[in-house]
């Protein structure tokens, strides 16, 4: 990549040189030479950036907002990421938990006590302690009723926690948090649950401000101005320093956070690009450090080059169909397999998808901190006719039909045609494709208002039991009519009782086999997480939640475009 | 002229009325709602936010608080950005929005005026027909397709201009402009040729070359403010057409303005930021086919006599 100005200012000069000026020729290139030096008149964000530490980020849509309570989207939680901090933090290498908030951590023998012990250094950007009665107050706000916080179930492991959020009981001191003292936070489990520590690094579960929220209002208020610049008190590494809605917020380094002399940059530009094509133009003349994607049919293009900025890694998401299994003719497991089983992933990965996803024979992404899901089936037209011809179709001969439910995208549509074609040529039956507005299509997923529906999942912590507990018998998200009470007893009771991580991780896939086996809905594939990150940015790694870590991320100063 | 204009401000109460009404309606009707979500939404956190939103109210209720709230310009909090109201949110986006649509309406007016003029002083000739064609096309092309070639072109092959940005770096306003008035200068352009055709055959304009007039003044001083009555009329719903079409150059080069929260206020459901972005715009579309109306009549004095004003 060449930097915009100096591209400018050559081609201006180059202009001048060869035109020969006469001299009324001049003034008019003087205007013109004026002109062009003003399209470059700096450097690129990113010599710039580099040269001072800031990192500029292409990071989707504009934030909802910046109340850790209030926001779900991954743009807010990678802005409120920088402004907060957890108990514990993720390490962007192994996504092991590491101290945040608390310098450390005790799990008591039967797993259903922990004792978080508060960094004594830990502060608000305001120079304020943080103490552990931040996180008493900030976990009734986030689990009350009234705060409306989707994410409340992050804390539903504490004990009593759900039975509050639900509003069965309006005493908060009976759910199990409490302040032993200042610096000593302990907290009572539901029942052992090994990805605890983990939740401490959701914003859901971050501590805010109590005098500057109830300095504009109540509590549980959703619409205070507490959140905007000047108001804003965090305890992250950054704090906020400007917020331009559409345009851009920028947050300047900490000198009150704890952990300050880690922190490398000084300051991160997140841009709202929604348009991916406008973001990849970005990039490409040097106004990004990194996208939040990439255009599909950009792909190819980029990983053709040497040094490709490109990077592709799996993402601990999953791409599915949903299956009614209430309604005929999904309701026979044999129909259900049978269209799984004439599903060819690969070949849809490797032509619809450019290659860019892993194809999917289980709901839960492989690797999911050392788990692999079984493969308890594979692409096999002749098994899956089979299926169907004892389900009664024998050839497709009196298939009753099936319509196919997708949220309108030429993504979605692509893939869905691919498959209506795959089941046409396999098993001889005729899918139709509905496609719906996104909200009519929540809404018509949420009343199982279909027969079939696309549908993707994203992890909000990285276990095998987010993506296996969808599928419980009263699971908010199964949307399947599946209910098995023995899958329901291994996740519930017996996962959560296992000794060892080994031991946890074999019972879930026991469950997960079940779940293939009854195949309540299809996978297709693995999502990935496809971007573009500029060369000079190091400490950002590629791991399976996309997580950032700003602590880590170094700007190569030295970095020189190679020409 | 008082007269029409206060007659034509009565008119525009009912108008508004009915604007806001229908809004208000249609989008608590349209199938899916602001908290419908991927994840699955607890009732009891669904029962708190409709009620934080007053959607737990009957309709009609809603319907009146709303109208109360609006009378003192209060269009109400936003359901997308929580901790944002509505008129925040107009008051940061419209204005970055006027000012691209009042620089694309400078590039489509002297654009498409000049062409318009050009080709219409000798009909039928390749002075008629390049202008006119190149019009057709610019009509033809769509901003969305235009927006990235300009890109391509002058950002990316040539690095003369930023490709996106809005006020960031020197000269990101340009292609914006150009981008959004192209379109409209097409179009001026066809009016004021037709315009322009129209007036140059009239027995005043014989009469002004009669008298030994040069042609360039026969045209600027007679032509033109005949002429041009149809691209003025046309001004006050470009302009509005400008406000509220500028959806698809701010997405394209990322500039901030009202477009961007007003589509994706529909998409989101976020029923105060469509109502209020709508009875917005509406105001604003009427007050300029007045301004317009009020204009052109003063350069047609046919018209001014009609209106009984001077």
């Amino acid at each position: 990549m060449v930097p915009a100005a100096h591209m400018c200012f050559r081609y201006s000069l180059d202009y001048m040189i060869t035109m020969r000026l006469s001299a009324s020729r001049f003034f008019l290139s003087f205007i013109m030479a004026a002109t062009l030096a003003a399209c470059g008149s700096g450097e690129s964000n990113v010599e710039r950036g580099n040269r001072e530490g800031i990192l500029h980020v292409g990071n989707g849509t504009e934030p909802q907002g910046l109340d850790p309570h209030v926001v779900t989207g991954i743009p807010e939680s990678n802005i409120v990421s920088a402004l907060f901090e957890g108990l514990a933090v993720k390490n962007p290498y192994t996504l092991e938990s590491e101290p945040g908030v608390a310098q450390s951590w005790n799990i008591s023998e039967d797993g259903l006590t922990i004792t978080f012990y508060l960094n004594p250094e830990a502060r608000w950007s305001n120079g304020d302690l943080m103490t552990a009665n931040d996180y008493v107050w900030s976990w009734q706000r986030a689990l009350s009723p009234a705060m409306g916080n989707q994410y409340a179930y992050m804390l539903y492991p504490l004990e009593n926690a759900e039975a509050f959020a639900t509003g069965k009981i309006d005493d908060f001191s009976q759910v199990g948090v409490k302040a032993v003292d200042d610096h000593t936070l302990e907290v009572k489990l539901n029942a052992p649950t090994a990805y605890f520590i983990q939740l401490m690094d959701h914003q859901s579960t971050y501590a805010v401000h109590r005098p500057t929220i109830e300095k504009f209002g109540k509590a549980t208020d959703r619409f205070t101005p507490w959140t905007h610049v000047g108001n804003l008190v965090g305890n992250g590494p950054f704090r906020l320093k400007e917020w331009q809605l559409n345009r851009r917020i920028i947050v300047e380094k900490s000198n009150t956070y704890w952990d300050k002399d880690r922190v490398q940059l000084n300051g991160i530009e997140f841009y709202p690009v929604e348009n991916i094509s406008s973001e990849e133009r970005l990039f490409r003349v040097g106004q990004l450090h990194y996208t939040n994607s990439i255009p599909l049919d950009k792909i190819p293009v980029y990983r053709a080059m040497e040094n490709s900025p490109y990077v592709n890694a799996p993402y601990l998401g999953t791409y599915y169909y949903l299956l009614n299994t209430n309604e005929p003719p999904l309701d026979d497991v044999r129909v259900r397999q049978a269209l799984s089983l004439a599903v060819d992933r690969e070949q849809l990965n490797n032509t619809v998808l450019h290659g860019t996803n892993i194809p999917a024979y289980g709901i839960t992404p492989p690797g999911t901190l050392g788990y692999q899901p079984p493969k308890v089936f594979d692409y096999n037209v002749a098994r899956a006719r089979q299926l169907l011809t004892e389900a009664g179709y024998p050839d497709g001969a009196g298939w009753p039909g099936l319509e196919l439910k997708y949220n309108t995208s030429e993504s979605h549509l692509k893939i869905a045609v691919a498959l209506q074609q795959m089941w046409k040529d396999a098993l001889n039956i005729d899918i139709t494709l509905a496609n719906q507005e996104w909200k009519v299509y929540l809404d018509s997923v949420d009343q199982m208002d279909f027969q079939m529906a696309r549908r993707g999942w994203i992890g909000d912590y990285i276990d095998p039991n987010n993506f296996l507990d969808l599928f419980l018998c009263d699971g908010g998200n199964n949307n399947t009519g599946f209910c098995d009470p023995l899958y329901d007893d291994m996740i519930l009771r017996q996962a959560p009782r296992a000794a060892s991580r080994e031991q946890r991780y074999a019972i879930f896939a026991a469950a997960e086999r079940r779940l293939m086996e009854q195949m309540p809905i299809i996978p297709i594939y693995t999502y990935t997480s496809n971007q573009l990150i500029h060369p000079s940015v190091q400490g950002r790694p590629s791991n399976l939640m996309n997580h950032v870590n700003y602590k880590y991320i170094t700007l190569d100063s030295n970095w020189q475009a190679e020409e | 002229m008082w007269r029409f204009i206060g007659f034509r401000l009565l008119q525009s109460i009912p108008v508004l009325l009915v604007v806001i009404t229908v809004t208000f309606f249609l989008v608590r009707l349209a199938p899916g709602g602001p908290f419908s979500s991927e994840k699955a939404v607890i009732p009891e956190v669904k029962a708190a936010l409709e009620e934080q939103y007053r959607l737990n109210l009957p309709m009609y209720e809603q319907y009146i608080a709303y109208l109360a709230d609006l009378a003192e310009g209060d269009l109400g909090p936003s359901f997308k950005y929580p901790g944002r109201s509505v008129n925040e949110l107009i008051a940061a986006g419209f204005p970055v929005t006027a000012e691209l649509g009042f620089y694309a309406l400078l590039v489509a007016i002297s654009i498409g005026g000049i062409a318009g003029i050009v080709a219409s002083l000798r009909p039928n000739s390749a002075q008629d027909y390049i202008p006119m064609s190149v019009a057709m096309i610019g009509i033809c092309v769509p901003s969305l397709l235009m927006g990235p070639i300009l890109i391509l072109v002058f950002g990316i092959y040539l690095e003369w201009l930023p490709v996106s940005g809005w006020g960031d770096m020197p000269g990101d306003k340009i292609l914006p402009a150009i981008t959004l008035g192209s379109t409209y200068a097409a179009y001026i352009a066809r009016l004021s040729r037709a315009g322009m055709l129209e007036v140059m055959s009239q027995d005043y304009i014989r009469t002004a070359r009669a008298k030994g007039l040069p042609e360039w003044q026969v045209v600027v001083r007679h032509g033109l403010r005949g002429g041009l009555i149809p691209v003025v009329a046309f001004l006050g719903p470009a302009f509005a057409g400008l406000l509220s079409g500028s959806f698809v150059v701010e997405t394209i080069f990322q500039i901030p303005g009202l477009g961007r929260f007003y589509v994706q206020a529909a998409f989101n459901r976020d029923y105060t930021m469509i109502l209020g972005a709508t009875v917005f715009l509406a105001t604003l579309i009427i007050v300029f086919n007045l301004l317009s109306d009020i204009l052109a009549a003063w350069m047609n004095p046919r018209l001014r006599s009609q209106y009984g004003g001077r």
